[in-house]
């Protein structure tokens, strides 16, 4: 009944398409559409949410598609989890829409897609068959190639457009050849057959492989996350946010379902490929991050840091369960899951910040923006909680996953191998930098665009953003607030779906009670202790500013207002706050180099200093297979001009060698 | 005689005309040659009709008699007729090479068959040979032959291949043969169409004059 309804409610999303494409034109027709939506997803969300507490799983199989093999089904508690991440986020991203999409200049390219997207993600992860898994993964990827180039008038979206579907082509080939690994000879592609069937040790490693490139480059693991920075700042801010937060997320649950169910057990040497991954991806994410000065496109780049993260946890359970350590593996699979969470919630709504910021400014670049504090404040607010919360900051909901995290690599010393107990801490002390270094990215995003005084017109003269969007913004920063301060009880939730992949699961948590990941005599966090603390730190730091700080007598230039300098220009930027990590870390990896030109003497040009960067992942990966393929595709050219007696002749030859082949074959 | 040798003898018999197909160089023996091996092979239908018990083979062997031999000859005939083409057939390799590819080909399918149908009860490998081969002849007359009306009747050789080989393999749908006799049909249909248009634009129906019309080849 409950995946009846939960069909029901995406043939119910494809109908609202339906109506979105008849009458996207229309201005009425943005807050129906978009509303439906939400109200399409919440339902969406409580199935989830009583699959997860009523611990049920209800399958059903439709005999639609292929004929005599039909579409399966079936909401089980891993499915449940990532059902409720997709709803949630696709029901704040609708309500955020029915404000943000007014302003939106071609709705009838945007409107029919994104109920249709959502439909797609949700059924990705309902499938229980083979086919209807990328049947399903590849309308996801085709839909939201169509929302990043609904604004096709830059060059920029068109050739993000471009790299987005070749990587979604890679992609989808890579899972498609995992699934035909996994399924073997027997030609059953129900989940339930693939995994009575299992696979082979020799072969479980290049399943592995074929997961971690299929379902990795869609949620952006490095080096295949190179469409990812730029295709997502060129969706609308909405579907940013879906892309982002949602269909990430979508994606580590592929790579989930098939390493962790269908695949059986796993060899821990495969392990170390997860691990190692995931640490690299997080610290170049956040690295990349750094760089930016385009607001969206520094967002995407966290993504890829979070994605890291979150692999790196999978890794360690992975690690953990090939070993025996049930509780370990619990743990760190609970933790990537509520990773996975979290990061969809604060993800989504930094999104919807820098979505509304671009609506008020028509903005992206930082150093175009600042001190929008003033002129939207409650952005400001929102976006900040969600900054403190994706910088891991207590007692917000990323620190509490990223703790758990850790607290995992703590136990690795339990391990057998010693690769692994060398690695895993390793792998930790990689988190913790880009930890850090996200921390100072998000000082750099918000105290560029928020704080100081406007570098320009727009964005000194913006409006705050409607209600809605606040509306939006506000119940995921009260959502990123709740998941940070009670995590157990999130942490409860996902215990069935940790149980069923890692046969344990963490101690139920009692609400008062701390969190205590592996028993109540090791380590412990209570989110609402840490809470008081900070709120009681930050009282008492405002009384002391305002009873100290005012009584010292300051002394300014006269008639300057105590601002020394009137140049806008003259305050940090983001390519100069970030110099410094620049110099640090990027002169290796990114071979980041710093050129000053001074102008001549008696030349009243201003001095320049130019930076630049070197992408690794073009420079080694991509440059050389795209060389590569136009020079094979330059020596096949003549073939697309032969006369069709030719291509008949080689047609009868390679049918003729082929048959002789099989005639000899010993 | 058994029954299996009559059928040996007229599957045999529709490979040989395929070898006689490959020797003429003038169209009026080529469609008449094509006719008698699609009469041949209506009468091998037929014959395996009667010693499987299959009575829905009768229909197919009609379609073979009714269509391939009389009807589409007659219509390559009018067409020829109609188009006023030089009745020689351009050849690309000649004839005796091609004789020798040819003789090559049946050794080919005949030693491929005996290994990949060993364990298939009764001769069915022969049949599969015989199949195999027909179809290759076929193929090899679209790529040495130049002349459009050639190349039409290597394509429904390559048809009466499959249609014997869907007769000797016992079980083959009926709906299957049915399809492919259409689709056989409706593709005379449309080549004859582009015969004519291809005239009209280049008054022969010798495909060099269209590569050199594509700018390839001199």
């Amino acid at each position: 009944m409950l995946i009846f309804a939960a069909l029901i409610c995406q043939a119910v999303l494809v109908g609202i398409a339906g109506f979105a494409v008849c009458t996207a034109a229309a201005r009425w027709a943005n807050g129906i559409v978009y509303s439906a939506t939400a109200v399409a997803c919440l339902t969406g969300l409580g199935i989830a949410l009583t699959c997860l507490l009523g611990q049920t799983q209800p399958a059903l199989a439709l005999p639609i598609g292929i004929p005599w093999v039909g579409m399966h089904f079936r909401i089980d508690a891993l499915a449940a989890v990532f059902l409720a991440v997709v709803n949630l986020g696709g029901a704040a991203a609708s309500i955020f829409a029915v404000g943000y999409g007014r302003h939106e200049q071609f709705p009838q390219r945007v409107l029919p897609f994104v109920p249709a997207f959502l439909a797609a993600m949700n059924l990705v992860v309902l499938a229980d068959d083979a086919f209807t898994f990328l049947l399903s993964w590849e309308g996801m990827s085709l839909l939201s190639w169509a929302l990043v180039v609904s604004h096709d008038r830059t060059a920029e979206n068109l050739r993000a457009g471009l790299i987005y579907m070749a990587m979604a082509g890679f992609g989808t080939l890579a899972l498609l050849t995992a699934f035909a690994v996994l399924t073997g000879s027997g030609g059953d592609f129900t989940f339930a057959a693939i995994r009575a069937h299992g696979v082979s040790p020799a072969l479980s490693g290049v399943v592995l492989w074929l997961a971690l490139m299929g379902a990795g480059s869609k949620a952006g693991i490095f080096p295949l996350h190179a469409w990812l920075p730029l295709a997502h700042p060129a969706a609308p801010g909405h579907v940013s946010a879906l892309m982002s937060g949602v269909m990430t997320k979508v994606a580590v649950y592929g790579f989930v379902r098939i390493v962790f169910d269908l695949m059986g057990p796993v060899d821990w040497t495969l392990s170390i490929a997860v691990i190692a991954v995931g640490a690299v991806t997080a610290l170049l994410g956040v690295l990349y991050a750094l760089m930016q000065h385009d607001l969206k496109r520094l967002l995407a780049y966290h993504t890829v840091e979070n994605i890291g993260i979150i692999f790196v946890g999978l890794g360690m359970a992975l690690a953990f369960r090939s070993s025996g350590l049930a509780a370990a593996a619990a743990l760190a699979f609970t933790a990537a899951l509520f990773h996975v969470f979290n990061h969809s919630l604060f993800k989504s709504l930094l999104f919807f910040g820098s979505g509304a910021i671009q609506n008020a400014t028509g903005e992206r670049d930082m150093d175009r923006l600042g001190g929008l504090i003033r002129v939207m404040p409650q952005t400001a607010v929102a976006f900040l909680i969600g900054a403190a919360a994706i910088s891991a900051l207590p007692p917000l909901n990323g620190f509490a996953s990223e703790w758990m995290i850790f607290q995992a690599a703590f136990l690795s010393a339990g391990l057998p191998q010693w690769g692994l107990r060398l690695m895993i801490p390793a792998a930790a002390a990689v988190l913790a930098l880009s930890a850090a270094l996200a921390a100072a990215c998000f000082v750099k995003a918000f105290g560029i665009t928020f704080l100081g005084r406007a570098r320009s017109e727009a964005a000194s003269s913006a409006k705050e953003t409607d209600k809605a969007s606040r509306f939006a913004m506000f119940a995921l920063a009260a959502g990123c607030g709740v998941a940070g301060i009670a995590p157990g009880l999130y942490t409860n939730l996902l215990r069935p779906a940790v149980q069923m992949l890692t046969q344990a699961a963490m101690p139920f948590a009692t609400l008062p009670a701390p969190l205590a990941p592996v028993a109540a005599s090791h380590n412990t966090y209570n989110g609402l202790v840490i809470a008081l603390c900070v709120v009681a730190a930050m009282l008492i730091v405002a009384i002391g500013m305002k009873v100290f700080a005012n009584r010292r007598t300051r002394r300014s230039d006269t008639w300057d207002c105590g601002h020394p300098e009137a140049n806008v220009h003259a305050q940090y930027t983001a390519g100069s706050f970030a110099q410094p990590i620049r110099r640090v870390y990027a002169s290796i990896v990114f071979r980041a180099r710093e050129a000053v030109h001074m102008p001549p003497p008696c030349d009243l040009a201003a001095a320049r200093i130019e930076t630049s960067l070197n992408d690794p992942a073009w420079i080694l990966l991509y440059a050389p297979v795209g060389r590569a393929i136009s020079v094979v595709s330059g020596r096949l050219n003549p073939f697309q001009h032969l006369t069709i007696r030719y291509y008949l002749g080689i047609v009868f030859v390679t049918l003729v060698v082929l048959l002789t082949v099989l005639a000899i074959w010993p | 005689m058994g029954p299996l040798d009559i059928a040996h003898f007229l599957a045999g018999f529709v490979v040989l005309l395929s070898f006689s197909l490959l020797y003429q160089d003038r169209l009026p023996p080529l469609i008449n040659t094509f006719a008698a091996q699609s009469l041949v092979l209506a009468l091998s239908v037929a014959w395996q009709a009667q010693t499987q018990h299959a009575p829905h083979l009768l229909i197919t062997a009609g379609i073979e008699l009714g269509f391939k031999t009389v009807l589409i000859p007659l219509v390559l005939y009018w067409t020829i007729r109609n188009l006023k083409i030089h009745r020689t057939v351009e050849i690309v390799v000649g004839v005796g090479p091609t004789i020798i590819a040819g003789i090559a080909l049946v050794g080919l399918s005949a030693g491929l068959m005996l290994r990949a149908a060993a364990g298939v009860g009764g001769l069915a490998h022969q049949d599969m040979a015989f199949a195999l081969s027909v179809v290759l002849l076929g193929m090899l007359m679209m790529v040495t032959r130049r002349n459009a009306v050639s190349q039409v009747i290597g394509f429904m050789s390559i048809e009466n291949g499959l249609v014997l080989a869907a007769t000797g393999a016992r079980g083959m749908p009926f709906v299957v043969e049915t399809c492919v006799a259409f689709s056989v049909l409706v593709a005379l249909i449309v080549i004859g169409i582009f015969l004519f248009r291809i005239r009209e634009r280049f008054d022969s129906v010798d495909l060099a004059l269209i590569d050199s019309f594509r700018g390839e080849r001199s």
